[in-house]
């Protein structure tokens, strides 16, 4: 993976930068000593690393304007920054770039439960949001794994989803507004407590952007009731075409579960071993999770297991208590760092329409094999959102190269049979250049063109999403003092 | 007019146009006066493209008719999740609404409120940008970050940005539902019923107010649980006024079909505005300011208002109440207010769309130079 060669004149001014950011943020706020900086040197993507220019750490929307119009009148790259949690090097900095975190940034500004919203700065992380509204009994939908760690803000520039977005949308559907600052420090308020704009859907196109377009200091979030109950009932197959035959089947019976997962054996094998949550030995395992009243969750369930039964499952087992839900959770919450414990690997997260489950399975095997790398794939199945975690062996001189061309491999499949490069990751650095897979030259440039409605001078997050060859004359094209 | 029959012929169509376009699918739902230039009709590109069921996607050309679409799907047992309304009585229209043009204007119904609108339903596009150039952005699957969300964007834009080939959607089953009427609660007391209502646990998929009837609150889904959340939601309500139920399908089918399509405004000429703000905001402060001379209808819990004026009003009334109508929803940080009827006088003189902030506007006006550059798609539609 290639970054551009860092801008020498920008390096060269690193003093004066510093000085004048200085003089607009708090002493604690601007961090430049190299040993400090090398904390920011990567995000989740730990395979690739270089320390920023600076660091800093605004504590509003007001200090993030000004920061950033000094940046702009310096013509800085700004790389901003949530928690960090990427998987895809969305934050991944340059040498010549200053990394704005929100992260001091974590207020909760406005709760109102009449008009179910609430209003935070985006440094909060995504959990902490349903955090300040359990107590009334509401929650916020988006559920990404890292939810723990991750921030609004994160969630916001990569439109990050979670298990439950089949019934509850991803981030895009369910962030109702910003105050977002543009790279010349100018203060904007995108969307509100409302749900429909008037005029272009901006609010959708900076969702997702990738903090391209602006840094969004301020969310208003769409919070929801909590539903009555939840259960989940485990179901194991001894094929993965019949598993996602089965998928198929529930959704189109009408029963709209709050999250289908789905792990296939080499994570299912690797997830016992590590989480011991009591897995059948099978080829294929989903998990249906519905929601709502005791009675509504047994008709909903009955329905999922007459259909599953119809699919001579090797093993059909409902939660009978709390207890028991959590363990045929436990497995599934823990893969992640199941595989971590047995390996360094890269997750990719490649969405392809459902009814192709079974042959990208079968490719991934023999991409698998022919790569000699081993592939897990555990993923959210009713969305066809594909989350294959390549194994590979960072110390060994070359793994890292070769498992890179066994994702692309992966990811090219994914949008041959009509999916998609990312479904909930976003592109970052990792998928940067296999955009071309997905999109035409012109593609591309009609959303190239959007940034430079935004952002004209490229300054914003500028060597990540497009090809580097993609958006070079942009990139290179940016005032240089 | 121009009526291409493929996406290759509408890029030709547009890269040779001489001067505007007027982008029409059904102009069912068209608002403001009608704009200059050529007709570019795009009812010839019906089709329905892929239908797979057990993925809950489809995709279609532009043209295809709603009526069509929402057959196909009907047939499948499923649904548009977003409730497109039937604008044609309200506006006095008599064509053949097409998904395109539901597109185009992000119409959206009273599921809106749990299920989303049509920009959240809508997973990808094809396009044309005002160069002719065809673009296409998203795709075929629901859950889709690579690259920018021009989806999004597209979705509202009113053929201003690029004229729509394709569209793609993710669909929802098609549950039976049943409804409660919560008799004679009006103003502050229909809002606390329908916040009460979509506070709950129970999932309320409509939640409307009209004035001298009551609350009407809609719950989709199996059967055993749409009757025993209507129970629930009975007994959340009905300290405010006496609650009966309409539990018979069509009946209930019926009832949403009239909120949907405001065919309470349908007769007269007199002017109709569409209002979203914040719930609390429009009931219980902008409402109450404007005084008792507006009918009222409100849904999505009270963050969607229809308002109409009172029958004979001048053109000069319906103008100012209009820039009150705007100033308000500005001033109450913002949504819109935006005139879907009124006389061809006022409409030729006002803008009809709510007027953005200036930085907004700025980029607004920045991405449709920069994908209509000669300024040929629907000029002066959405300017304000």
């Amino acid at each position: 993976m290639e970054m551009p060669i860092p801008n020498a004149r920008v390096i060269a001014k690193k003093a004066r930068i510093v000085e004048r950011l200085s003089k607009v943020l708090p002493k604690s706020a601007v961090i430049h000593d190299e040993a400090e900086t090398r904390a920011y040197e990567c995000d989740a993507l730990t395979a690739y690393r270089c320390a920023p220019l600076a660091v800093i750490l605004p504590g509003s929307t007001a200090e993030v304007a000004a920061a950033l119009r000094i940046c702009h009148e310096e013509g800085v790259p700004v790389v901003p920054r949530g928690s960090g949690t990427s998987l895809a090097g969305g934050a991944l900095p340059t040498a010549d770039s200053v990394i704005l975190g929100v992260a001091r940034m974590n207020g909760v500004l406005e709760t109102d439960y009449e008009n179910r919203i609430i209003r935070v700065q985006t440094g909060r992380t995504n959990l902490s949001v349903t955090g300040a509204v359990e107590a009334e009994e509401f929650f916020y939908a988006p559920d990404p794994s890292s939810q723990l760690a991750c921030a609004i803000a994160g969630n916001i520039a990569m439109n990050s989803g979670g298990a439950h977005c089949l019934k509850y949308g991803v981030t895009t559907n369910n962030l109702l507004g910003v105050t977002m600052v543009t790279m010349e420090g100018e203060v904007l308020e995108i969307g509100g407590a409302h749900l429909d704009s008037g005029g272009y859907d901006l609010l959708g196109l900076i969702c997702g952007s990738e903090g391209q377009l602006g840094v969004v200091t301020e969310a208003t979030l769409r919070i929801l009731r909590k539903p009555e109950g939840a259960r989940p009932v485990l179901i194991g197959f001894d094929s993965n075409e019949v598993a996602g035959a089965c998928v198929a089947d529930i959704i189109r019976a009408g029963v709209l579960p709050v999250a289908i997962e789905f792990m296939d054996r080499p994570i299912l094998e690797i997830c016992e071993n590590y989480a011991k949550a009591g897995y059948p030995d099978c080829e294929a395992l989903l998990i249906v999770e519905v929601e709502g009243s005791p009675l509504e969750i047994d008709a909903q369930l009955g329905l999922i297991k007459q259909i599953a039964r119809s699919h001579n499952p090797v093993e059909l087992r409902e939660a009978e208590t709390a207890e028991e839900a959590a363990r045929i959770w436990l497995g599934r919450k823990s893969a992640f760092g199941a595989v971590g414990q047995v390996a360094d690997y890269m997750c990719l997260d490649g969405t392809i329409p459902v009814s192709e489950l079974p042959r990208v399975l079968r490719g991934i095997e023999e991409i698998s094999a022919k790569y000699g790398l081993k592939v897990g794939n555990v993923f959210h199945a009713g969305d066809g959102n594909m989350h294959p975690l390549i194994m590979f062996d960072a110390n060994k001189p070359g793994d890292l190269e070769l498992c890179e061309a066994c994702g692309a491999e992966i990811l090219r499949l994914c949008v041959e049979v009509g999916g998609c490069l990312t479904g909930e990751h976003g592109v970052g650095v990792e998928k940067r250049d296999l955009m071309g897979a997905q999109f035409s030259d012109a593609d591309m440039e009609a959303q190239m063109n959007v940034k430079d409605v935004f952002d004209p001078a490229w300054l914003l997050n500028p060597a990540k999403v497009f090809p580097l060859t993609a958006s070079r004359s942009r990139r290179e094209g940016r005032v240089a003092a | 007019m121009m009526s291409p029959a493929d996406e290759k012929d509408l890029s030709e169509a547009i890269a040779g146009a001489k001067g505007a376009l007027r982008v029409v699918g059904g102009g069912t739902r068209s608002l403001g006066a009608p704009g200059p230039g050529e007709v570019l009709s795009l009812a010839a590109m019906s089709d329905i493209r892929l239908y797979e069921p057990g993925a809950l996607t489809l995709v279609v050309a532009a043209g295809t008719p709603l009526a069509e679409v929402e057959a196909t799907l009907a047939a499948e047992g499923q649904m548009l999740p977003f409730e497109p309304a039937d604008m044609r009585a309200l506006l006095g229209r008599d064509g053949v609404s097409t998904i395109g043009g539901v597109v185009a204007t992000n119409a959206s119904g009273p599921r809106r409120m749990m299920a989303g609108a049509c920009r959240d339903a809508l997973i990808g596009v094809r396009f044309v940008d005002g160069s002719g150039t065809i673009l296409k952005n998203g795709g075929r699957v629901m859950k889709n970050v690579t690259g920018y969300d021009l989806v999004k964007l597209m979705a509202g834009s009113w053929g201003t940005l690029g004229v729509l080939s394709e569209v793609a959607f993710k669909v929802l089953p098609k549950l039976g539902g049943a409804s409660v009427l919560v008799h004679g609660v009006d103003g502050l007391a229909a809002l606390d019923a329908m916040t009460r209502a979509v506070t709950s646990p129970f999932e309320v998929s409509g939640a409307a107010a009209v004035p001298g009837e009551g609350v009407y609150l809609r719950v989709e889904g199996l059967e055993g649980s749409v009757s025993y959340r209507l129970g629930r939601l009975t007994e959340l309500v009905r300290d405010l006024g006496e609650v009966t139920l309409i539990d018979d399908p069509e009946a209930s089918r019926d009832l949403w079909a009239r909120l949907r399509d405001v065919a309470d405004f349908a007769d007269g000429s007199s002017a109709v505005w569409r209002v979203s703000m914040k719930p609390a905001d429009l009931v219980r402060r902008m409402l109450p300011a404007l005084g008792a001379s507006l009918e009222v209808r409100l849904d999505w819990a009270g963050g969607l208002g229809w308002l109409r004026m009172a029958e004979g009003a001048r053109d000069m009334e319906v103008k100012a109440l209009h820039g009150r109508l705007q100033s308000a929803v500005a001033a109450h940080g913002g949504g819109h207010a935006t005139l879907v009827k009124a006389a061809p006088t006022v409409v030729s003189q006002v803008c009809v769309f709510q007027p953005e902030a200036p930085g907004i506007a700025a980029l607004s006006q920045g991405l449709r130079a920069k994908f209509d550059p000669r300024g040929i798609l629907n000029p002066g539609l959405m300017e304000t």
